[in-house]
């Protein structure tokens, strides 16, 4: 077998240096009764050539060819070769979790960037080495919310992504978190006058999402001021991070849910992601995840380590902050290169070409009779549709034309059947919005 | 094999070997950085050009973003190239972290991860074109089952410590569902620590219990501790010093017998695939790291994939969606559970690793057992080869791992930790230290299939002259390492005043033809 350095003479030749007659003598541990007499029914062994075969035939199978405008939390963005080059360097991806410092000094140097950005493209002051991904980020953020206030109940916006509160749910269900949800107005954005003293009561957190799940940007400094006029935090979550290009950080949040696959990472039927969670540097001993930290060694030469490791299951057991021990670093490295190769200028170019692509496609399709713009707030790249007919026929007659249709609000939303999100971000060509809309106005010229 | 070759403490010289290289100061990328370099460009825009302030109200809008990079694309491969040189990693050398299994991570697995058709695919697109991406999950989920002979599986979980803590809700919601979700979960002292904290999250309450002196459970005791208040065992079998469990059969018995379930953490699974399956021995929810057993690439930290394998009582309460078959053979995920714990995260899971993770698994097909075995022969091989030096304190047969302590080296002052940083002068990365707890200075090592007969023997004699080192010269062992780009860091000052990021600062040196800006005076 390829990946094994032994051959079978190197294999009798060990077992008798150590007095083992066979292999099997090993194992004698093991219950007789429970050792496998018979191989395994696995498919293989494979050869390389056979797994590439077997992969592209899978992948034959999926969309190639189809143009798409998904968003809603997982988006298409140009990322550069180089990205993919660096981080597949053998020293990123085969070592380990940074423990001992002094030989994994490249991975510690580029947390310490990673963290950098992320406070630099959040507004806030700290930001941790990664969870797993947005949803996980922001439910972390809500139990460290509940630490820092010793409050209980959490306060969420409808419009926060509907996977991210189902994840919230799941864990707030064991810890006796209360999780009261507020809708959403006419603009989209969450109901400000619906924030009632009842609603906060024992709150220990208001969580948004913007640009929130509809696309429509959120007044978090407002939000903020409201949620602690009640002795709440804010937790913004941000799940299309290139918005962060050029839009204004949520800054006056408290604790910042940040979903990271913008940032160079590939879609990748749903992960590896990246969360992040940043937040204010008075919090940070109460912030789960690892930490990477600047300090000295014994010659004065500056180098990094892992710190603050008493916050961490390995240090201390069931009173973490967290039980997250394996993270998602490697994506980090990722978004830190493709951050690193955007750059000031790059970032806030693509940017600006998301918020002109989905300008130019939501004016199209609102020239179709019937369709209109279901939310007055402001977008980034995404924006909801009210269409004259359910989303989900028209998106199957839109999949025989080879186009992935918008999202479905129906899917999370049972009252919002006719709405969908639309995205468009830089990597969404002129040709494929305009045979989108011709598409879909083809369609909704035909009786039902 | 000149980079095993000892360096003692003066800083290798030779021009040809990278240590050189690694001594090459690297700056962060922030202090590289000069207004209007760039790295990369974007096609030009097809459709109008908006300015932001006229899509959105300034109000809106963000400043500069000070003292972001700006580099141009060298500047960007030669940093991060840099960086890495100072990272040690499998593609070096041994790694031999106890409990980590840091093994060979077949690079045709980063290939097929990236092709067009699986890397582009978006997690809510429809079924229809899912196709490809669904069956990859379905096979390797038929694999997983196979291995470990288990009922049903879910894939979402994505690390072993979030599979920790679904297999725990599971657990919860099948008692909830017998009317009483009890309060307490049983943990050996051995265990590692994401056991505990997941516990908690799951509304559990902590129960550690003993080992007996052989390093095992000790049924008897186990039998005092499983009341009708405890909901389950948590397990790593073969546990953290490497030794499986002899009595599992009746470990199982004594918890079912009171009506509590067996959960194994299957981070041990590399001494077991091919051999035995948890499934047959009693286990009832098991969770299995993808990064470890399955080769996925470690990546500095993640991302990994912790799948959560159960029998069959407990599958309804399996997180959403749920792969199911179609009669007509087509793949869906479906929501619909009404009995379902509910969703740990967001879209299908992992699925890059996942499908590095079946690559993997297609390779060797039922040939796994051979990696077991080579695993287990190479940990042994050490283990003969190293227990006349170092102190054994459990003497059972090990499986994939040994774990030793350093009770003769610590009469000298030194300490596992020293040995740990002696390694990295001798080509190594350390083992794992300072774990599992129930061995005070615990020198806990993993060779994996990985290592061929000569890397071992190279680390034999790595450890055996440490060993002679602790006696003779043990002031060399308590300094090491000597050969790295910087020495032992101050963990305490980074603790005590964390900086955790880089703050842009008034440029100390300006480019050349610009004058200074006055500063005013304070």
């Amino acid at each position: 077998m390829r990946y094994l350095p032994k051959s079978d003479a190197e294999r009798r030749s060990m077992l008798a240096s150590i007095c083992a007659p066979s292999i099997e003598t090993l194992f004698e541990s093991i219950p007789e009764k429970f050792r496998l007499r018979e191989p395994l029914k696995l498919p293989g062994p494979l050869s390389e050539a056979e797994i590439i075969d077997f992969f592209r035939a899978r992948a034959e199978e999926n969309s190639k060819g189809y143009a798409s405008f998904l968003g809603a939390g997982v988006y298409s963005h140009l990322r550069s070769v180089v990205t993919d080059a660096l981080m597949q360097r053998g020293e990123f991806l085969t070592s380990y979790t940074p423990y001992q410092a002094e030989i994994s000094q490249g991975t510690l140097q580029a947390i310490f960037e990673f963290q950098t950005l992320m406070c630099q493209l959040t507004g806030q002051e700290v930001a941790n080495a990664s969870m797993y991904d947005g949803s996980t980020a922001l439910t972390e953020a809500a139990l460290m919310a509940g630490r820092l206030t010793g409050r209980q109940h959490i306060v969420i916006a409808r419009s926060v992504h509907p996977e991210y509160r189902q994840v919230l749910a799941t864990y707030a269900k064991q810890i006796g978190v209360d999780v009261r949800e507020v809708g959403f107005t006419a603009t989209g954005q969450l109901d400000d006058p619906a924030l009632s003293e009842k609603i906060f009561d024992g709150a220990a957190a208001l969580i948004v999402q913007s640009p929130n799940f509809f696309g429509v940007i959120e007044p978090v400094a407002a939000l903020a001021e409201n949620a602690h006029a009640h002795g709440a935090l804010l937790i913004t979550a941000v799940a299309e991070a290139v918005s962060l290009g050029v839009l204004r950080p949520p800054a006056e949040a408290d604790i910042v849910a940040l979903e990271g696959q913008s940032l160079g990472i590939a879609p990748s039927y749903g992960g590896p992601y990246l969360g992040v969670i940043a937040t204010r540097e008075k919090f940070v001993r109460q912030m789960p995840g690892r930490l990477a930290g600047q300090t000295t060694d014994a010659a004065g030469r500056r180098g990094f380590v892992l710190t603050l490791a008493t916050r961490e299951q390995h240090i201390r057991r069931e009173r973490a902050t967290s039980n997250i021990c394996t993270n998602e670093a490697l994506m980090a490295l990722a978004a830190t290169i493709h951050l690193c190769l955007l750059g000031r200028e790059g970032l806030r170019e693509m940017a600006t070409q998301n918020l002109a692509k989905a300008r130019f496609l939501c004016g199209e399709l609102k020239k179709i009779p019937g369709v209109r713009q279901a939310f007055s707030g402001p977008y980034f790249n995404e924006f909801t549709l009210e269409f004259p007919r359910s989303v989900r026929m028209i998106n199957a007659v839109l999949l025989r034309e080879k186009i992935v249709g918008p999202l479905s609000l129906g899917v999370y939303y049972p009252e919002l059947t006719k709405r969908a999100v639309v995205c468009a971000t830089e990597t969404t060509s002129r040709a494929s919005m305009d045979r989108f809309a011709e598409t879909v106005a083809r369609i909704l010229a035909r009786p039902v | 094999m000149s980079e095993k070759t000892p360096v003692a403490n003066s800083p290798v010289e030779d021009s040809r070997s990278a240590a050189r290289h690694i001594s090459r100061n690297e700056g962060l990328i922030f202090e590289r950085s000069a207004p209007g370099k760039r790295a990369f460009e974007l096609p030009p825009l097809d459709v109008p050009t908006v300015k932001p302030s006229a899509a959105v109200d300034a109000s809106l809008l963000r400043d500069e973003i000070a003292g972001f990079p700006e580099v141009s694309e060298i500047e960007v491969i030669r940093h991060f190239t840099r960086l890495s040189t100072w990272n040690y990693a499998i593609d070096l050398g041994m790694y031999p972290l106890g409990s980590c299994t840091m093994k060979y991570n077949p690079r045709v697995n980063e290939f097929v991860a990236r092709l067009e058709g699986l890397a582009t695919e978006h997690p809510l697109q429809p079924a229809e074109v899912s196709q490809g991406c669904l069956r990859i999950l379905q096979v390797l989920e038929k694999c997983l089952l196979e291995i470990t002979g288990m009922d049903a599986v879910t894939l979402q979980p994505t690390a072993g410590a979030q599979g920790e803590l679904t297999g725990l809700l599971l657990i919860r919601a099948l008692l909830e569902s017998r009317g009483n979700p009890r309060r307490k979960v049983l943990i050996p002292d051995s265990a590692h620590g994401t056991n505990p904290a997941s516990v908690v999250i799951a509304g559990y309450e902590v129960q550690n219990i003993k080992s007996n002196d052989r390093g095992q459970l000790d049924t008897d005791h186990l039998r005092e501790y499983v009341t009708d208040d405890v909901a389950a065992l948590m397990l790593t079998n073969p546990s953290t010093i490497g030794v499986f469990e002899e009595r599992i059969a009746e470990i199982a018995e004594i918890l079912h017998s009171r009506g509590a379930m067996l959960y194994m953490d299957g981070a041990n699974m590399n001494a077991l695939a091919g051999v035995t399956r948890p499934g047959d021995f009693g286990v009832d929810v098991m969770h299995l790291n993808l990064h470890k057993t399955f080769s996925t690439p470690h990546g500095g930290g993640g991302p990994g994939a912790g799948p959560v394998l159960v029998k069959k009582i407990l599958e309804p309460f399996l997180p959403v969606p749920r792969l199911v078959e179609r009669a007509d053979g087509t793949l869906a995920l479906e929501s619909h559970r009404p009995q379902s714990i509910g969703r740990v995260r967001a879209f299908a899971g992992n699925f890059g690793v996942l499908l590095r993770a079946l690559a993997y698994t297609l390779a060797y097909g039922p040939g796994i057992r051979q990696a077991t075995e080579d695993a287990v022969l190479n940990a042994n091989y050490i283990r003969k080869n190293l227990e006349s030096v170092y102190d054994l304190p459990y003497g059972l047969a090990s499986m994939h791992e040994v774990v030793f302590s350093d009770a003769r080296q610590k009469k000298n002052g030194v300490g596992t930790m020293d040995i740990a940083k002696r390694l990295i002068d001798y080509g190594f990365h350390p083992y794992t230290t300072a774990f599992p707890l129930i061995v005070p200075g615990a020198l806990m090592i993993e060779p994996t299939e990985s290592e061929s007969r000569e890397e071992c023997d190279l680390f034999i004699a790595a450890m055996r002259a440490i060993a002679e080192e602790a006696e003779l010269n043990p002031e060399l062992v308590k300094t090491a390492p000597h050969s790295t780009r910087v020495g032992r860091l101050d963990e305490t000052a980074a603790a005590r005043k964390p900086v955790l990021r880089w703050h842009p600062k008034q440029p100390t040196e300006l480019p050349p033809g610009i004058a200074p800006a006055v500063v005013p005076s304070a």
